[in-house]
């Protein structure tokens, strides 16, 4: 029976390009981390200026639609800013931070940079909790304070951030929580909130924070039937790390989505086989600024008139 | 010389509709497409579709067509944000009410693209993007190869698409060119009331030029309040500023508007 095998999916256009920047080096230890990022974690280290220039000129000349900074904590690369004018020189950019490090000086340089740049320039910031004692309990003493101060310097500059929160209420709660992180942002600066709301993952620290996490076993073919595999990361990405090529920014943990040295000969199949694939087919689009489902008819068949 | 009227984004505002297409009707056009979504946010749904069929434009299926036609749940715009689904359930629900079975119908049998071959100049028209029906294509997150990108796999030199609500023009060179024609059914978040459609002309090269409407938005404005729909969507009708569905707008398009 087939609908037991685990799904390949091949990427049918490099629409995001990942730079893990910073590799796995972050200065605080969230609970929920889905790469177990930390100020010791030196499993992935810094790519340098010249990696990630060549990694983005090669998603380039592939037509990448988006470029994506994540680590770790990406503004601990001393080159970050240099980095991102280069890629909005390409496509729209947007970096994952905990907005800890986010100074007047560099969201001047970051506004200036927005303003400059055809493409847009997202910063989306981690904020877990709309209370310190909420947020700090998962990522760490002292991180609310000032990874609210970098949000609000970044909106006072008109770069409006988006403010990713992984969600670990109850669904009940939902609307209440939301209101409350709207709320906790209007009353600091950010007047026009944009929140992200990502799943909590079965990946990384998480699985200890969570006591009996649910697991999932492999996408299988048979899920995969009718399904709009464009909402799979693996269709449509691809993470570049010091170490090479990763078929998502999830899976860095996981020896086999190491899929190459270069863009080149990352272009692979890549089977299935993690339960962190049945969170991204359940979820769809997890990673993106968007989580919004864009899936729909596809139109290629459409009949011709005229 | 060939000209087209492109329009799209209707979202059943008639009276945008009825203003434009007077307009197109002085400007000699060869032929008006509208690239879909005919219902949402507006006053009386059935009323575009009469206006459309008797000035003979050429309709595609937007996301919206589709899910109407289709008997679907949504508008499959995707929100994620409670308050913009919120609104666009109460847009969407609205809509669906109030667009005969006639209409859903007759969506249902518009294609979903047109190709055209202009002397030479070959052209697709979709509604989101050669790719998704719902794709949005944002003029500060397209970038020019990924434009060359979809241009190569359609096998086109101009894509002309819709869906963002937000019009602008790509000159790629070489004579190709992608066009988002932009919605006659809300202004485009940036504190002007009027709405916008295209005029493209082929005559060996392509020449965009982008078209204001002024309508009567104030009396828009008060047919929307007589059927109940919401304030906030009235406000967006008399102000120029969206004020709901936001979530998808990028850094660039948001940072522009008010909310």
């Amino acid at each position: 029976m087939d609908t037991v095998t685990s799904a390949a999916v091949e990427l049918r256009h490099l629409d995001n390009l990942w730079i893990q920047v910073s590799g796995t080096r972050c200065n605080i230890e969230c609970r929920h981390c889905f790469n177990s990022s930390g100020p010791r974690e030196t499993s992935f280290g810094l790519m340098t200026l010249d990696a990630v220039s060549q990694a983005i000129a090669a998603a380039a000349a592939r037509a990448v639609r988006e470029i994506y900074f994540t680590g770790g904590e990406p503004f601990l690369h001393p080159q970050l800013l240099e980095m991102v004018a280069c890629a909005l020189t390409v496509a729209p950019t947007t970096v994952l931070t905990n907005g800890m490090l986010i100074s007047d000086r560099i969201a001047d340089t970051l506004a200036a940079l927005a303003t400059e740049a055809r493409y847009s320039l997202e910063v989306r910031v981690s904020l877990d909790g709309y209370t310190e004692e909420m947020n700090d309990a998962i990522r760490g003493r002292g991180v609310f304070q000032l990874a609210l101060a970098g949000a609000v310097r970044l909106a006072r500059r008109n770069l409006l951030p988006l403010i990713t929160i992984v969600r670990t209420w109850e669904d009940a709660d939902e609307r209440a929580v939301l209101a409350a992180f709207a709320r906790l942002l209007s009353d600091a600066g950010c007047d026009r909130p944009r929140l992200k709301i990502l799943p909590a993952l079965p990946l990384g620290r998480e699985l200890t924070r969570v006591a009996g996490l649910q697991q999932d076993a492999c996408v299988t073919t048979a899920m995969l039937e009718g399904f709009d595999r464009d909402l799979l990361m693996c269709s449509n990405s691809r993470l570049v790390t010091d170490r090479g090529v990763w078929v998502c920014p999830l899976l860095v943990d996981q020896p086999d989505a190491r899929l190459g040295t270069t863009l080149e000969d990352a272009a692979s199949l890549y089977e299935l086989q993690h339960q962190t694939c049945v969170a991204c087919w359940r979820y769809g689009a997890i990673c993106g600024n968007v989580s919004a489902r864009i899936e729909g008819p596809d139109i290629a068949a459409a009949p011709e008139a005229r | 010389m060939t000209r087209f009227a492109l329009i799209g984004g209707i979202y059943s505002n008639w009276r945008a509709l009825e203003t434009a297409l007077s307009d197109i009707a002085r400007r000699n056009v060869d032929a008006t497409f509208c690239l879909g979504d005919l219902g949402a946010f507006g006053p009386y749904p059935d009323r575009v579709f009469p206006l459309l069929q008797e000035a003979g434009v050429l309709c595609l299926q937007g996301n919206y067509d589709n899910s109407l036609a289709g008997g679907l749940a949504d508008c499959q715009c995707g929100y994620t944000d409670p308050r913009d689904n919120y609104f666009a359930r109460l847009s969407y629900d609205y809509t669906f009410r109030n667009t005969s079975p006639v209409h859903k119908a007759w969506l249902g049998t518009l294609p979903m693209s047109r190709r055209l071959d202009v002397n030479g100049t070959r052209l697709l028209l979709c509604h989101g993007s050669p790719r998704k029906i719902n794709e949005f294509l944002w003029e500060s997150t397209s970038p020019d190869a990924f434009l060359r990108y979809l241009l190569d796999g359609a096998g086109v030199d101009v894509l002309c698409v819709t869906h963002t609500g937000i019009k602008w023009h790509r000159d790629l060179g070489d004579g190709r060119h992608v066009i988002n024609v932009g919605a006659l059914g809300r202004p485009e978040n940036d504190g002007a009331p009027r709405v916008w459609y295209t005029v493209l002309t082929i005559d060996g090269s392509s020449d965009v030029e982008f078209i204001p409407i002024d309508y009567d938005h104030e009396a828009l404005a008060a047919d929307m309040h007589a059927e109940r729909l919401p304030g906030e969507f009235i406000e967006t009708i008399r102000s120029g500023w969206w004020t709901t569905c936001l979530e998808v707008l990028p850094q660039k398009e948001r940072a522009r508007g008010r909310f």
